[in-house]
């Protein structure tokens, strides 16, 4: 129905409590809220809701192995490689499989088909419900580098027919850009800090360059000036909601409880929130 | 000899760079004539990943038999290990003063890694 995702250019702006009060609020009118966790380095939208899970699946990539019998040495895996991750050293190739995409270029170009694939394990995804809530989430292993494709995993989880809510990874490099490309519309969650400012700014410059439609949500925002409203004018990007510091908001969030539970005020204002959304996203025509 | 010198330019006045796969250039100088071979542009010192095995790379296809530099990492060093390159550490000034103190075995032959991995990225990002 619509994929709705939940990005920040930095971590700790309050991202993952939106998206889980956002997800919340909106149980009690529609049967089909999910929520997907795609922070899959540091996911924590579970401890939060505490799905019941169904189901756990390993994810891997496919990476290259290299049999030096049929290997000529002749380079050409190492110059199709975008990530650096091949290089051929007089009789040795060299596979660094902690920057290998498991894009499968390599071995589908090797003119000596000395390449072969194994498959490595990144992390995991799980799904299950809390309550009416559908859930679904990326863990990738520690020490773990290569979340794009736990990330994509993740996202094929999406029901089509869903109100499908992405919580994506802080910043703005691959991982977030895996996490919001193809969404409906994308929610950026700052704080009116200079920093938040400056993150913000190259958060909304991904989303442009991507095509999504986006709006903007000021979390503690009775806490700096007005530079980031300001900026929001400026660059076309519509405020939807300004959160401002509330002890009790910050009270359940450190217990690890949706604010939209307790407090009827809240639920109406994440209510909001989505028609806000809803109100703005430019009409998707699907095939 | 064919000697590779991880430098910040290009040339024998070059000075020399102490970060093996992340430095700009390579000039490669022939040990016994001290002659200038070529400079060599590093297309993978920006790289986010793998510049050292990169670079290694780079110069294992140009015959480079011995890199002087400051530092290696330990995937460099495996790779260089690998392309049968030596490693000569403890280069200052610039790149004709190193392989002077080549010549006069003053520099430190390495076999292992100098540095932890990716130690030439955060040297790169606080410049
Ligand atoms: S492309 Fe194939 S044959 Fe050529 S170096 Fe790579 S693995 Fe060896
Ligand atoms: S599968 Fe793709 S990313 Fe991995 S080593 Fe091969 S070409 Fe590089």
């Amino acid at each position: 129905m619509i994929n709705l995702a939940i990005a920040s250019g930095k971590g700790g702006t309050g991202k993952t409590t939106v998206a889980v009060n956002l997800a919340l609020a909106l149980i009690p009118d529609y049967d089909n809220v999910e929520l997907l966790d795609c922070d899959v380095e540091e996911p924590n939208a579970h401890l939060f809701l505490k799905p019941e899970f169904e189901l756990e699946k390993a994810v891997g990539i496919p990476v290259p192995a290299v049999d030096h019998d049929r290997c000529t040495f002749c380079g050409r895996c190492s110059e199709v490689c975008m990530f650096n991750a091949l290089a051929v050293l007089k009789d040795q190739v060299i596979i660094l499989e902690e920057l290998c995409h498991g894009c499968g270029s390599c071995a589908y170009l090797c003119p000596e088909k000395a390449i072969t694939e194994y498959n490595r394990p990144i992390g995991t995804i799980k799904s299950g419900s809390a309550g009416k809530l559908k859930f679904g989430g990326g863990y990738l292993n520690p020490g773990e580098a290569m979340s794009p494709p736990l990330i994509n995993a993740v996202k094929k989880m999406i029901q089509p027919d869903h109100i499908s809510i992405i919580d994506a990874p802080p910043g703005t490099s691959c991982p977030v850009v895996s996490a919001v490309s193809g969404c409906d519309y994308c929610l950026l969650v700052t704080e009116p800090t200079p920093f938040g400012l400056n993150d913000l700014d190259l958060a909304s410059q991904m989303v442009s360059k991507l095509g999504l439609p986006a709006g903007v949500v000021i979390n503690r925002s009775d806490l700096g000036d007005d530079r980031g409203e300001k900026y929001c004018r400026h660059a076309g990007l519509p405020v939807l909601q300004k959160i401002p510091f509330d002890k009790e908001l910050a009270g359940l969030y450190a217990r690890g409880e949706a604010v939209v539970s307790h407090n009827r005020e809240w639920r109406r204002r994440f209510k909001a929130l989505f028609s806000g959304i809803t109100g703005n996203k430019k009409e998707v025509s699907r095939p | 000899m064919k000697l590779a010198i991880s430098a910040q330019g290009e040339g024998l006045n070059a000075q020399t760079d102490q970060r093996f796969g992340r430095c700009p250039y390579f000039v490669l100088v022939d040990s016994e004539s001290g002659e200038l071979l070529e400079s060599v542009r590093n297309e993978s010192a920006g790289a986010a990943g793998g510049a050292g095995p990169q670079s290694a790379q780079l110069l294992s296809h140009r015959g480079v038999e011995a890199v002087l530099t400051g530092n290696v990492g330990p995937k460099a060093a495996h790779a260089l290990k690998a392309g049968r390159i030596k490693i000569y550490t403890g280069v200052e000034g610039s790149v004709c003063a190193a392989v002077q103190k080549f010549n006069e075995n003053k520099l430190i032959a390495v076999s292992e890694a100098t540095t932890s991995a990716h130690s030439g990225m955060q040297k790169g990002r606080q410049r």
